[in-house]
Protein backbone atom coordinates (compact mmCIF):
# COMPACT_ATOMS: atom_id res chain seq x y z
CA UNK A 1 0.00 0.00 0.00
CA UNK A 2 0.99 3.27 -0.79
CA UNK A 3 1.78 5.50 1.99
CA UNK A 4 0.42 9.26 3.07
CA UNK A 5 3.83 11.36 2.86
CA UNK A 6 5.09 14.00 5.81
CA UNK A 7 6.56 16.73 3.82
CA UNK A 8 8.47 19.55 5.71
CA UNK A 9 8.93 22.59 3.61
CA UNK A 10 12.06 24.94 4.18
CA UNK A 11 12.48 28.33 2.66
CA UNK A 12 15.97 28.98 1.56
CA UNK A 13 17.78 32.43 1.19
CA UNK A 14 20.81 32.32 -0.70
CA UNK A 15 21.94 28.33 -0.09
CA UNK A 16 20.97 29.09 3.31
CA UNK A 17 17.82 27.97 5.08
CA UNK A 18 15.16 31.00 6.95
CA UNK A 19 12.54 31.25 9.10
CA UNK A 20 13.60 30.75 12.43
CA UNK A 21 14.45 26.88 12.39
CA UNK A 22 14.46 25.53 16.06
CA UNK A 23 15.95 22.76 16.19
CA UNK A 24 17.21 21.04 19.57
CA UNK A 25 20.96 20.12 18.62
CA UNK A 26 21.11 21.57 15.49
CA UNK A 27 24.60 23.38 15.20
CA UNK A 28 23.31 25.69 12.25
CA UNK A 29 20.15 25.96 11.87
CA UNK A 30 20.65 27.63 8.77
CA UNK A 31 22.50 24.39 7.08
CA UNK A 32 20.28 23.26 4.49
CA UNK A 33 22.20 20.17 4.54
CA UNK A 34 21.84 19.38 8.42
CA UNK A 35 18.39 20.59 8.46
CA UNK A 36 18.22 17.99 5.48
CA UNK A 37 20.02 15.44 7.29
CA UNK A 38 17.58 16.10 10.44
CA UNK A 39 14.49 15.66 9.02
CA UNK A 40 15.07 12.70 6.99
CA UNK A 41 16.20 11.08 10.53
CA UNK A 42 13.43 12.29 11.83
CA UNK A 43 11.43 10.33 9.42
CA UNK A 44 10.29 12.82 6.90
CA UNK A 45 9.00 10.97 3.34
CA UNK A 46 10.54 14.23 1.49
CA UNK A 47 11.75 17.36 1.16
CA UNK A 48 10.66 20.55 -0.30
CA UNK A 49 12.89 23.49 -0.75
CA UNK A 50 11.65 26.68 -1.65
CA UNK A 51 14.11 29.33 -2.90
CA UNK A 52 13.32 32.72 -2.11
CA UNK A 53 16.55 34.77 -3.22
CA UNK A 54 16.04 37.16 -5.41
CA UNK A 55 19.43 37.95 -6.53
CA UNK A 56 20.93 37.20 -9.99
CA UNK A 57 23.75 35.25 -8.69
CA UNK A 58 20.71 32.84 -7.24
CA UNK A 59 21.40 30.00 -9.26
CA UNK A 60 24.78 29.08 -8.90
CA UNK A 61 24.36 29.46 -5.17
CA UNK A 62 20.86 27.19 -5.63
CA UNK A 63 22.98 24.74 -7.83
CA UNK A 64 26.08 24.43 -5.12
CA UNK A 65 23.20 23.89 -2.30
CA UNK A 66 21.03 21.64 -4.23
CA UNK A 67 24.31 19.41 -4.89
CA UNK A 68 25.41 19.22 -0.88
CA UNK A 69 21.94 17.78 0.19
CA UNK A 70 22.00 15.56 -2.63
CA UNK A 71 25.31 13.95 -1.40
CA UNK A 72 23.43 13.51 2.22
CA UNK A 73 20.40 13.12 2.00
CA UNK A 74 18.95 9.59 1.18
CA UNK A 75 15.19 10.60 0.62
CA UNK A 76 13.97 12.56 -2.66
CA UNK A 77 13.58 16.60 -2.58
CA UNK A 78 11.81 18.95 -4.32
CA UNK A 79 13.57 22.62 -5.47
CA UNK A 80 10.97 25.29 -6.10
CA UNK A 81 11.69 28.84 -6.90
CA UNK A 82 12.30 30.61 -9.70
CA UNK A 83 12.31 27.83 -12.39
CA UNK A 84 11.24 29.61 -15.51
CA UNK A 85 12.63 27.49 -18.32
CA UNK A 86 14.13 24.15 -19.21
CA UNK A 87 17.75 25.09 -18.84
CA UNK A 88 16.58 25.84 -14.80
CA UNK A 89 15.36 22.51 -14.57
CA UNK A 90 18.15 21.17 -16.08
CA UNK A 91 20.49 22.12 -14.03
CA UNK A 92 18.41 21.28 -10.64
CA UNK A 93 18.09 18.12 -12.02
CA UNK A 94 21.55 17.46 -12.56
CA UNK A 95 22.69 19.04 -9.25
CA UNK A 96 20.32 15.90 -7.85
CA UNK A 97 16.79 17.68 -7.49
CA UNK A 98 14.08 14.65 -7.93
CA UNK A 99 11.20 17.15 -8.74
CA UNK A 100 10.96 20.45 -10.08
CA UNK A 101 8.36 22.56 -8.56
CA UNK A 102 6.57 25.44 -10.86
CA UNK A 103 4.12 28.24 -9.99
CA UNK A 104 4.10 31.71 -11.36
CA UNK A 105 6.05 30.63 -14.47
CA UNK A 106 3.72 27.78 -15.44
CA UNK A 107 0.81 30.08 -15.07
CA UNK A 108 2.73 32.59 -17.58
CA UNK A 109 3.48 30.04 -19.52
CA UNK A 110 1.74 27.18 -19.30
CA UNK A 111 3.51 25.25 -22.29
CA UNK A 112 6.29 25.26 -19.80
CA UNK A 113 4.76 22.19 -17.76
CA UNK A 114 4.45 20.61 -21.63
CA UNK A 115 7.95 21.12 -22.23
CA UNK A 116 9.32 20.29 -19.25
CA UNK A 117 7.49 16.98 -19.06
CA UNK A 118 8.65 15.98 -22.32
CA UNK A 119 11.78 16.56 -21.15
CA UNK A 120 12.49 15.04 -17.82
CA UNK A 121 9.10 13.12 -17.65
CA UNK A 122 6.03 14.02 -15.89
CA UNK A 123 7.29 12.71 -11.96
CA UNK A 124 9.67 15.19 -12.35
CA UNK A 125 7.47 17.95 -12.85
CA UNK A 126 5.51 19.57 -9.54
CA UNK A 127 2.56 22.56 -9.95
CA UNK A 128 2.61 24.46 -6.90
CA UNK A 129 -1.05 26.02 -7.14
CA UNK A 130 -1.74 29.16 -4.73
CA UNK A 131 -5.59 29.95 -4.45
CA UNK A 132 -7.66 32.00 -2.38
CA UNK A 133 -11.34 32.64 -2.18
CA UNK A 134 -12.54 35.63 -4.25
CA UNK A 135 -16.39 36.23 -3.93
CA UNK A 136 -16.95 32.65 -3.10
CA UNK A 137 -14.52 31.19 -5.88
CA UNK A 138 -11.22 29.97 -5.62
CA UNK A 139 -9.28 31.98 -7.85
CA UNK A 140 -5.25 30.98 -8.68
CA UNK A 141 -2.82 33.50 -7.03
CA UNK A 142 0.68 34.18 -7.96
CA UNK A 143 3.12 36.06 -5.87
CA UNK A 144 2.95 34.83 -2.75
CA UNK A 145 -0.91 35.20 -2.61
CA UNK A 146 -0.49 39.03 -3.74
CA UNK A 147 -1.56 39.06 -7.42
CA UNK A 148 -4.88 37.64 -8.34
CA UNK A 149 -5.55 36.34 -11.56
CA UNK A 150 -8.49 35.86 -13.25
CA UNK A 151 -8.23 31.99 -13.67
CA UNK A 152 -10.20 29.60 -11.54
CA UNK A 153 -8.13 26.76 -9.26
CA UNK A 154 -10.19 23.87 -10.38
CA UNK A 155 -9.74 25.04 -13.93
CA UNK A 156 -5.91 26.04 -13.73
CA UNK A 157 -5.02 22.44 -12.02
CA UNK A 158 -7.15 20.32 -14.45
CA UNK A 159 -5.60 22.17 -17.06
CA UNK A 160 -2.11 21.83 -15.67
CA UNK A 161 -2.47 17.47 -15.26
CA UNK A 162 -3.81 17.37 -18.94
CA UNK A 163 -0.31 19.31 -19.74
CA UNK A 164 1.71 17.11 -18.10
CA UNK A 165 2.22 17.72 -14.30
CA UNK A 166 3.56 15.06 -12.39
CA UNK A 167 1.96 16.17 -8.88
CA UNK A 168 -0.01 19.08 -7.75
CA UNK A 169 1.22 20.87 -5.00
CA UNK A 170 -2.20 23.40 -3.88
CA UNK A 171 -1.37 25.91 -1.33
CA UNK A 172 -4.52 27.91 -0.20
CA UNK A 173 -3.90 31.21 0.98
CA UNK A 174 -6.96 31.17 3.00
CA UNK A 175 -5.88 28.74 5.36
CA UNK A 176 -2.28 29.19 5.01
CA UNK A 177 -0.18 31.07 8.61
CA UNK A 178 -3.96 30.49 10.53
CA UNK A 179 -2.93 27.10 11.81
CA UNK A 180 -6.64 26.12 12.13
CA UNK A 181 -6.52 23.11 9.43
CA UNK A 182 -5.91 22.49 5.72
CA UNK A 183 -8.59 23.38 3.47
CA UNK A 184 -10.42 19.82 3.13
CA UNK A 185 -13.50 20.66 1.05
CA UNK A 186 -11.15 22.18 -1.43
CA UNK A 187 -8.52 19.71 -1.64
CA UNK A 188 -11.02 16.77 -1.38
CA UNK A 189 -13.10 18.10 -4.23
CA UNK A 190 -9.58 18.73 -6.19
CA UNK A 191 -8.24 15.23 -5.06
CA UNK A 192 -11.32 13.75 -6.80
CA UNK A 193 -11.62 15.44 -9.90
CA UNK A 194 -7.61 14.99 -11.35
CA UNK A 195 -5.58 11.77 -11.59
CA UNK A 196 -2.24 13.04 -10.19
CA UNK A 197 -1.24 12.76 -6.43
CA UNK A 198 -2.11 15.99 -4.38
CA UNK A 199 0.05 17.95 -1.69
CA UNK A 200 -1.98 19.61 0.73
CA UNK A 201 -0.58 22.80 2.10
CA UNK A 202 -1.79 25.70 4.10
CA UNK A 203 -3.21 25.91 8.16
CA UNK A 204 -1.55 22.81 9.47
CA UNK A 205 -1.27 23.76 13.50
CA UNK A 206 -1.72 20.30 14.78
CA UNK A 207 -1.92 16.59 14.92
CA UNK A 208 -5.44 16.52 14.19
CA UNK A 209 -5.30 18.66 10.99
CA UNK A 210 -3.40 16.34 9.64
CA UNK A 211 -5.28 13.39 10.52
CA UNK A 212 -8.73 15.17 9.27
CA UNK A 213 -6.90 15.98 5.80
CA UNK A 214 -5.90 12.67 5.28
CA UNK A 215 -9.05 11.22 6.05
CA UNK A 216 -11.54 13.24 4.52
CA UNK A 217 -9.73 14.04 1.55
CA UNK A 218 -7.68 11.97 -1.57
CA UNK A 219 -4.84 14.15 -0.77
CA UNK A 220 -1.72 11.85 -1.08
CA UNK A 221 0.91 14.31 0.69
CA UNK A 222 0.65 16.67 3.52
CA UNK A 223 3.05 19.84 3.43
CA UNK A 224 3.92 21.88 6.36
CA UNK A 225 7.03 24.49 7.65
CA UNK A 226 6.52 26.06 11.10
CA UNK A 227 4.79 23.30 12.95
CA UNK A 228 7.79 21.55 12.05
CA UNK A 229 10.88 23.72 11.92
CA UNK A 230 9.55 25.16 15.84
CA UNK A 231 8.99 21.62 17.06
CA UNK A 232 6.05 21.73 17.61
CA UNK A 233 4.90 18.47 15.89
CA UNK A 234 7.81 15.74 15.92
CA UNK A 235 7.17 13.95 13.21
CA UNK A 236 7.40 10.37 15.01
CA UNK A 237 4.50 11.65 17.24
CA UNK A 238 2.84 13.04 13.95
CA UNK A 239 3.52 9.47 12.38
CA UNK A 240 2.11 7.57 15.09
CA UNK A 241 -1.05 9.27 15.79
CA UNK A 242 -1.47 9.11 12.22
CA UNK A 243 -1.08 5.26 12.04
CA UNK A 244 -4.11 5.18 14.86
CA UNK A 245 -6.47 6.05 12.60
CA UNK A 246 -5.12 3.52 10.15
CA UNK A 247 -4.18 5.68 7.65
CA UNK A 248 -1.09 4.32 6.03
CA UNK A 249 2.37 5.94 7.09
CA UNK A 250 6.20 5.02 7.19
CA UNK A 251 7.29 4.51 10.06
CA UNK B 1 33.93 -1.49 -8.33
CA UNK B 2 30.92 -0.98 -9.84
CA UNK B 3 30.68 0.40 -13.35
CA UNK B 4 27.29 2.24 -14.03
CA UNK B 5 26.03 2.55 -17.40
CA UNK B 6 26.39 5.81 -19.07
CA UNK B 7 24.05 6.68 -21.57
CA UNK B 8 22.37 9.86 -20.51
CA UNK B 9 18.94 8.57 -19.44
CA UNK B 10 18.54 11.08 -16.38
CA UNK B 11 20.34 12.29 -13.49
CA UNK B 12 22.99 10.25 -11.77
CA UNK B 13 24.00 12.65 -8.60
CA UNK B 14 21.96 11.04 -6.31
CA UNK B 15 23.24 7.57 -7.47
CA UNK B 16 26.65 7.98 -6.90
CA UNK B 17 25.89 10.21 -4.24
CA UNK B 18 24.60 7.31 -2.15
CA UNK B 19 27.49 5.09 -3.21
CA UNK B 20 30.06 7.33 -1.91
CA UNK B 21 27.78 7.40 1.64
CA UNK B 22 28.45 3.79 1.70
CA UNK B 23 31.79 3.73 0.71
CA UNK B 24 31.21 2.06 -2.43
CA UNK B 25 33.46 2.89 -5.41
CA UNK B 26 32.45 3.58 -9.13
CA UNK B 27 33.00 4.21 -12.52
CA UNK B 28 31.00 4.85 -16.02
CA UNK B 29 31.31 2.76 -18.59
CA UNK B 30 31.19 4.43 -21.61
CA UNK B 31 32.33 1.68 -24.22
CA UNK B 32 32.43 -2.01 -24.26
CA UNK B 33 36.24 -2.11 -22.86
CA UNK B 34 35.08 -0.12 -19.75
CA UNK B 35 33.13 -3.48 -18.54
CA UNK B 36 35.86 -5.61 -17.94
CA UNK B 37 37.54 -2.49 -15.03
CA UNK B 38 34.60 -3.66 -12.74
CA UNK B 39 32.77 -6.09 -10.74
CA UNK B 40 28.96 -5.54 -10.69
CA UNK B 41 27.31 -3.00 -13.39
CA UNK B 42 24.25 -0.99 -12.73
CA UNK B 43 21.89 0.32 -14.89
CA UNK B 44 20.13 3.56 -14.19
CA UNK B 45 17.53 5.67 -15.68
CA UNK B 46 14.38 7.34 -15.66
CA UNK B 47 11.72 9.00 -17.80
CA UNK B 48 10.56 7.41 -20.77
CA UNK B 49 11.58 3.64 -21.37
CA UNK B 50 11.38 4.19 -24.97
CA UNK B 51 13.68 6.71 -25.18
CA UNK B 52 15.95 5.13 -22.70
CA UNK B 53 16.28 2.44 -24.73
CA UNK B 54 16.75 4.51 -27.87
CA UNK B 55 19.94 6.09 -26.17
CA UNK B 56 21.24 2.98 -24.83
CA UNK B 57 21.31 1.56 -28.28
CA UNK B 58 23.10 4.57 -30.01
CA UNK B 59 25.80 3.76 -26.60
CA UNK B 60 26.44 0.10 -28.78
CA UNK B 61 26.65 -1.60 -25.60
CA UNK B 62 23.51 -3.23 -25.35
CA UNK B 63 25.21 -6.60 -26.68
CA UNK B 64 28.00 -6.29 -24.39
CA UNK B 65 24.92 -6.35 -21.54
CA UNK B 66 23.59 -8.89 -22.53
CA UNK B 67 26.21 -11.29 -22.55
CA UNK B 68 27.26 -10.01 -18.71
CA UNK B 69 28.15 -12.94 -16.51
CA UNK B 70 28.86 -9.92 -13.74
CA UNK B 71 26.06 -8.68 -11.31
CA UNK B 72 23.71 -6.35 -12.62
CA UNK B 73 21.32 -4.33 -11.39
CA UNK B 74 18.85 -2.22 -13.18
CA UNK B 75 17.31 0.43 -11.41
CA UNK B 76 13.10 2.06 -12.53
CA UNK B 77 13.27 2.41 -16.15
CA UNK B 78 17.01 0.75 -15.93
CA UNK B 79 15.04 -2.58 -15.23
CA UNK B 80 12.32 -2.05 -17.02
CA UNK B 81 14.85 -2.29 -19.82
CA UNK B 82 16.12 -5.79 -18.77
CA UNK B 83 12.34 -6.83 -19.96
CA UNK B 84 11.04 -7.80 -23.27
CA UNK B 85 8.89 -4.97 -24.12
CA UNK B 86 7.48 -1.73 -22.82
CA UNK B 87 3.90 -0.45 -23.87
CA UNK B 88 5.91 3.10 -23.29
CA UNK B 89 6.65 3.59 -26.67
CA UNK B 90 5.68 0.47 -28.45
CA UNK B 91 9.32 -0.37 -27.31
CA UNK B 92 11.34 -3.38 -27.59
CA UNK B 93 13.82 -3.60 -24.57
CA UNK B 94 16.73 -5.88 -24.10
CA UNK B 95 14.82 -8.64 -24.10
CA UNK B 96 17.03 -10.31 -21.00
CA UNK B 97 13.99 -11.31 -18.55
CA UNK B 98 10.85 -12.15 -20.64
CA UNK B 99 8.65 -9.85 -19.06
CA UNK B 100 6.10 -7.09 -20.37
CA UNK B 101 6.45 -3.44 -19.21
CA UNK B 102 2.98 -2.11 -18.80
CA UNK B 103 1.17 1.24 -18.22
CA UNK B 104 -1.15 1.36 -14.59
CA UNK B 105 -4.38 1.51 -15.92
CA UNK B 106 -6.35 4.26 -14.28
CA UNK B 107 -9.30 2.80 -13.75
CA UNK B 108 -8.11 0.54 -11.13
CA UNK B 109 -8.44 3.84 -8.87
CA UNK B 110 -5.41 4.60 -8.43
CA UNK B 111 -2.94 7.65 -9.38
CA UNK B 112 -0.31 7.69 -11.79
CA UNK B 113 2.51 8.33 -11.56
CA UNK B 114 2.41 6.06 -8.59
CA UNK B 115 4.76 8.45 -6.48
CA UNK B 116 5.82 7.50 -2.88
CA UNK B 117 6.70 5.08 -0.47
CA UNK B 118 4.92 1.61 -0.88
CA UNK B 119 5.73 -1.31 1.47
CA UNK B 120 6.88 -4.72 -0.25
CA UNK B 121 6.43 -8.39 -0.26
CA UNK B 122 10.19 -9.85 0.29
CA UNK B 123 11.15 -13.07 -1.17
CA UNK B 124 14.44 -15.09 0.57
CA UNK B 125 17.08 -13.10 -1.72
CA UNK B 126 20.19 -12.06 -1.21
CA UNK B 127 19.91 -8.48 -2.82
CA UNK B 128 16.94 -7.83 0.30
CA UNK B 129 20.14 -9.73 3.03
CA UNK B 130 19.12 -7.78 6.18
CA UNK B 131 15.93 -5.82 4.90
CA UNK B 132 12.66 -6.79 6.75
CA UNK B 133 9.53 -7.92 4.79
CA UNK B 134 7.12 -5.19 4.47
CA UNK B 135 9.66 -2.48 4.35
CA UNK B 136 8.69 0.57 2.24
CA UNK B 137 10.52 1.82 -0.64
CA UNK B 138 10.69 5.07 -2.66
CA UNK B 139 8.75 4.23 -5.95
CA UNK B 140 8.00 6.76 -9.11
CA UNK B 141 6.72 5.67 -11.78
CA UNK B 142 3.58 5.29 -14.47
CA UNK B 143 4.82 2.02 -16.40
CA UNK B 144 4.73 -1.54 -14.32
CA UNK B 145 6.15 -4.61 -15.06
CA UNK B 146 3.94 -7.35 -14.94
CA UNK B 147 3.61 -10.02 -11.89
CA UNK B 148 5.57 -13.28 -12.64
CA UNK B 149 6.40 -15.84 -9.95
CA UNK B 150 9.04 -16.64 -11.52
CA UNK B 151 11.45 -13.88 -11.89
CA UNK B 152 9.78 -12.02 -8.93
CA UNK B 153 11.76 -11.44 -5.95
CA UNK B 154 9.66 -8.93 -4.56
CA UNK B 155 6.01 -7.45 -5.34
CA UNK B 156 4.40 -4.13 -4.61
CA UNK B 157 0.85 -3.56 -4.96
CA UNK B 158 -0.56 -0.74 -6.33
CA UNK B 159 -3.84 -1.83 -7.92
CA UNK B 160 -2.69 -4.67 -8.59
CA UNK B 161 0.15 -6.60 -7.86
CA UNK B 162 3.45 -6.13 -9.76
CA UNK B 163 7.12 -7.15 -9.90
CA UNK B 164 8.94 -4.82 -7.43
CA UNK B 165 12.03 -6.63 -8.09
CA UNK B 166 12.90 -9.29 -10.39
CA UNK B 167 16.12 -11.32 -11.23
CA UNK B 168 17.14 -13.98 -14.12
CA UNK B 169 20.49 -15.25 -13.12
CA UNK B 170 23.08 -12.52 -12.75
CA UNK B 171 20.77 -10.04 -14.07
CA UNK B 172 18.21 -8.32 -10.84
CA UNK B 173 15.96 -5.24 -11.50
CA UNK B 174 14.47 -2.80 -8.55
CA UNK B 175 11.50 -0.62 -9.69
CA UNK B 176 11.84 1.28 -7.02
CA UNK B 177 14.95 3.86 -6.21
CA UNK B 178 17.58 2.06 -3.87
CA UNK B 179 19.15 5.33 -4.05
CA UNK B 180 15.99 7.44 -2.37
CA UNK B 181 14.84 4.64 0.30
CA UNK B 182 16.36 6.03 2.98
CA UNK B 183 18.17 3.07 5.08
CA UNK B 184 16.65 0.21 3.47
CA UNK B 185 17.58 1.12 0.21
CA UNK B 186 21.17 1.73 1.49
CA UNK B 187 21.31 -1.49 2.53
CA UNK B 188 20.37 -3.18 -0.75
CA UNK B 189 23.17 -1.16 -2.84
CA UNK B 190 25.37 -2.80 -0.30
CA UNK B 191 23.94 -6.28 -0.76
CA UNK B 192 24.24 -5.86 -4.85
CA UNK B 193 28.04 -5.17 -4.13
CA UNK B 194 28.15 -8.01 -2.25
CA UNK B 195 26.81 -10.40 -4.66
CA UNK B 196 29.60 -13.23 -5.87
CA UNK B 197 29.93 -13.47 -9.33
Amino acid sequence: MLSKRIIPCLDVKDGRTVKGVNFVDLKDAGDPVELAWQYAQQGADELVFLDITATHERRKTMIEMVKSVARQLNIPFTIGGGITEIADAEALLNAGADKISINSAAVKNPQLIADLAKVFGVQFVVVAVDTKLVAGRNMVHLNGGRLITEIETAHWIKQAEDLGAGEILLTSMDHDGTKQGFDCKLLDSISKMINIPVIASGGAGKVEHFTEVFTTTGVDAALAASVFHFGEIPIPHLKNELKKYNIPVRL
Amino acid sequence: MIGIVNYGAGNIFSLTSALSRLGLSYGMINTEHDFEQYSHIIIPGVGHAGAAMEKLNQTGLVDSIRQLKKPVLGICVGMQLLTEHSQEGDAQLMNIIPLETKLFDKDLGIKIPHMGWNNIEIKNNLLFEGVENQTQFYFVHSYFIEYNAIFEIATATYGLQYAAAIQKDNFYGVQFHPEKSGAAGEQLLLNFSNLKQ
